[in-house]
């Protein structure tokens, strides 16, 4: 152990070699290459108006200078890419989810209110008081739209009259009928119907598809689509912004104010208009957990199933491979090498197939697992439709997948005892009970303590099992959000977040959030007890 | 060594040995089971467990070649199962070269250096690294998706964001090489030091020369994690040819449509390198995983 001369504020001299002079150099230009991306970023993210994110880098960004130009930080240069991309890919997305939590972040509140606002304004309307009867001239050179006011608009449409300038009859010049995505053609004002013969109504039967694509604009920019066989309407914005913040609802003579307790606008009848935006909800999130009945029923089953499921887990992991680890600890036992490798098995092969190749063969109708139990006994329990069946299953996988683990930690702690307690043991008469009971269980028992508490906090949250194995199926009947008999909380926080139609990343969260409390009290449990020295 | 033996050693013997190989038997018959999968005939084949009808159809069609059936019709393969493995294998390569790199630094500074706050960031990281990353999900979507609006290669749908977000599970790598630096006597880099060598000189020539082993080490568990890594890539992985291994071959067996012998084909093409690279490394990948750096 020992002071950097830069922790103890010694200057740096120049360096004798260029070689080294050139490559500090080098370092510092990209470091202030960094700072400037980090820049960038932060500005881009304000710009967008995205508050969060344009701090967080900033605060990246001000920490990479700060480490990397002063000298009495030179300890913290070696640490600060690894501090870093923990503070940005693991406290930093917690902290979000803990904040996601107190708002109703969810599908239908997604953009913020200026990206509503924005949407909500570029609508538009068909203003279908204000018609255009059309007809179609051909020639050689193609075809001509005409077309002659038909309807009138009602005062309100002063803009509309406004932007027509008081024309009635417009045309297009000769072109092409072809189909194409939105095309905008541009018209003019007609002195009169142009020359030629009207097409008849078939023609535009025929040419319906690419009539009904054109937008023809009007030389002060209105653009008018096709209502109907034989009229063209103008389209005009729906929404109208106000001052005050509100929408004026043009179509449906109404009014819109943004609710900023609900985070949508609301109109004058009580509809709300989606999308909305997220808002600050409180504790809302947590009061549905604990006091709405259809999500507190299914939430209560889970977590119950969660600290069982944990539990039998590390009990049954345990159980196997601390018998199995006493065995290979015999020294009369030949062949252990080779035991030791074929029993580790299980925990070479990826997770991810073992746990699809058990989901193969449990199939009811054509997994081999019916196809023994129907040749022995004649059943074939549908390990995927029945909750209890499905709960077995998923516990005897989640052994075979879990107990090479412990016989290799149960391995090395017994191999830790000294041989001669043993040896006095049979000395005095002791059999293998008391030595499993008075000698081997109680000097591992404290060592193994802290890594049972991890393997039951890894199970806790053993996602990959549940979401390859079962998905969480067979459903809790009568649940509001999408609840399985074999979710685990984790795998439960995912379906509401990624598969519910909702999507509502609020509720998730707030799960997610009780489930971090959870996990800290291990974990700090855990630090305790394993007497970690730093 | 003078053992006290007990009597009817004999028969305690040939007990275990048959309750030994009685539970190997049924722990390795799902892995011996899905070999014999992978040589049968169609995708409902029931049998002994060696092959009655053998066929290389599911081998041919998990290397991505076209097969024709007796009756003269042609299986395109279903999935591209070389492409996955190829994007998993990319992905965990650049990924474990990154962590090794900032693990090694921090685990430097962390075992020879003296500085504010490094108790309380030791312990920080053991508690961080036991909170998952399925339950920041929602948060690492929102902020790829907006990041991926300004870099392209590190918005959704991109190797870069997995890559990128892998980089957050650090801590048991710094703590595992940490014990390993602590192992070995610093008197060695003082000594260049005194002869006027930079911190930075001695830990990239004294101390890194001989730390190889615990870098190969660290480097072989962050790929094999990274290959199994699911959640993340589930939720930041979108078309098709991007997926990982882990996301893409759980396709086999959708409800509606399971191609149990295509995926038994798969899974023993893309497990196997995975299970021997494991087995020939196990001394130092167990040694990694039992003990890191929490010791009782």
């Amino acid at each position: 152990m020992y002071t950097t001369n830069a922790s103890r504020g010694l200057p740096r001299h120049r360096s004798r070699y260029p070689a080294e002079r050139y490559t500090r150099w080098a370092l510092r230009g990209l470091v202030a290459a960094l700072v400037l991306a980090l820049l960038w970023l932060v500005l881009a993210f304000h710009l967008n108006g995205q508050p969060i994110f344009a701090m967080l880098f900033l605060v990246l960004g001000a920490a990479l200078g700060a480490v990397f130009t002063r000298r009495r930080l030179m300890s913290h240069r070696y640490i600060f890419p690894a501090v870093a991309s923990m503070a940005l890919f693991v406290i930093f997305p917690l902290l979000y989810t803990i904040g996601i939590s107190f708002s109703n972040y969810s599908s239908s509140n997604l953009l913020s209110e200026e990206r509503v606002r924005a949407q909500l304004l570029s609508r538009t309307y068909q203003e279908e008081s204000a018609t255009f009867g059309f007809q179609l001239y051909g020639n050689d050179e193609g075809v001509q739209l005409y077309l002659a006011r038909e309807g009138e608009a009602d005062e309100r449409e002063a803009e509309l009259e406004a932007a027509l300038e008081g024309v009635s009859r417009f045309v297009t010049g000769p072109m092409p009928l072809a189909q194409g995505e939105g095309r905008h053609v541009a018209i003019q004002p007609a002195p009169g119907e142009p020359s030629g013969e009207a097409l008849p109504m078939r023609e535009v039967i025929a040419n319906r598809a690419a009539l009904q694509e054109l937008v023809l604009v009007t030389p002060e920019g209105l653009e008018l689509r096709m209502v109907g066989l034989r009229h063209f309407a103008p389209m005009l914005q729906r929404y109208a912004a106000r001052d005050d913040g509100s929408l004026y609802d043009r179509r449906d003579d109404r009014l819109l104010t943004p609710d900023h307790e609900t985070g949508f606008f609301v109109a004058d009848d009580g509809e709300r208009i989606t999308p909305g935006w997220p808002v600050a909800v409180g504790l809302d999130n947590y009061a549905r957990i604990f006091l709405d009945p259809d999500i507190r029923g299914p939430f209560l089953q889970i977590f119950v199933w969660t600290f069982a499921f944990a539990g039998l887990t590390v009990a049954f992991t345990l159980m196997a491979g601390f018998a199995l680890a006493s065995l290979l600890q015999w020294d009369q036992l030949r062949g252990k090498a080779l035991y030791r490798t074929l029993l580790i098995l299980p925990y070479a092969v990826p997770a991810f197939i073992s746990i699809l190749i058990f989901k193969g063969m449990f199939n009811q109708h054509f997994g081999e697992i019916n196809l023994i139990l129907d040749a022995l006994f004649g059943i074939r329990p549908g390990w995927f439709t029945d909750p209890w069946l499905a709960r077995t299953m998923l516990l005897v996988v989640n052994t075979w997948l879990g107990y090479p683990y412990m016989l290799l930690l149960c391995m090395g702690l017994i191999q830790s005892i000294p041989r001669d307690l043993y040896e006095a043991s049979a000395v005095d008469g002791g059999g293998p009970l008391t030595n499993l009971f008075r000698i081997t269980l109680p000097l591992i028992l404290k060592p193994l303590t802290p890594l049972l508490i991890a393997c039951f906090a890894f199970n806790f949250n053993n996602f990959v099992l549940i979401a390859l194995l079962t998905g969480g199926n067979p459903d809790i009947l009568g649940a509001s959000t999408p609840a399985g008999t074999t979710d685990l909380l984790v795998s439960y926080t995912y379906r509401i977040a990624f598969q519910d139609a909702g999507q509502n990343f609020g509720l998730a969260a707030a799960i997610a959030t009780l489930i971090f409390v959870l996990v800290a009290g291990l974990a700090l449990l855990n630090l305790r007890l394993a007497k970690v020295r730093v | 060594m003078a053992m006290v033996q007990p009597r009817s050693i004999r028969a305690r013997k040939l007990a275990a040995h048959l309750a030994l190989i009685g539970f190997l038997v049924l722990i390795l018959f799902p892995l011996v089971l899905v070999i014999s999968i992978s040589f049968r005939e169609g995708n409902f084949a029931s049998g002994s467990l060696i092959p009655e009808n053998f066929s290389l159809e599911h081998w041919a069609l998990a290397l991505g070649i076209p097969w024709e059936r007796a009756d003269g019709s042609v299986v395109q393969p279903p999935f591209p199962v070389l492409l996955w493995l190829w994007n998993s294998i990319k992905v965990a390569l650049v990924s474990s070269l990154l962590i090794v790199l900032l693990s090694t630094t921090s685990a430097y500074a962390f075992a020879r250096m003296r500085f504010a706050g490094k108790a309380p960031l030791l312990k920080g990281m053991l508690i961080f690294q036991m909170f998952p990353a399925v339950l920041s999900l929602v948060a690492l979507y929102a902020l790829f998706d907006r990041l991926g609006q300004f870099v392209g290669w590190l918005g959704i749908n991109t190797h870069g964001a997995l890559i990128v977000a892998s980089l957050g599970a650090v801590a048991l790598h710094i703590w595992t090489i940490k014990g390993y630096f602590e192992s070995i006597d610093g008197s060695l880099e003082e000594a260049a030091m005194v002869d006027g060598a930079s911190t930075w000189q001695a830990f990239r020539h004294i101390l890194l020369p001989l730390s190889r082993p615990i870098l190969m080490v660290v480097f072989i568990l962050a790929f094999v994690m990274s290959i199994m890594e699911y959640p993340m890539a589930s939720v930041l992985l979108v078309d098709e040819h991007k997926l990982t291994l882990a996301v893409g071959a759980q396709q086999y067996l959708a409800d509606h449509n399971q191609r149990w012998g295509n995926f038994a084909a798969a899974a023993v093409l893309s497990g196997l390198p995975i299970t021997v690279a494991f087995l020939v490394c196990q001394r130092w990948i167990i040694g990694g995983l039992t003990a890191g750096g929490v010791k009782g």
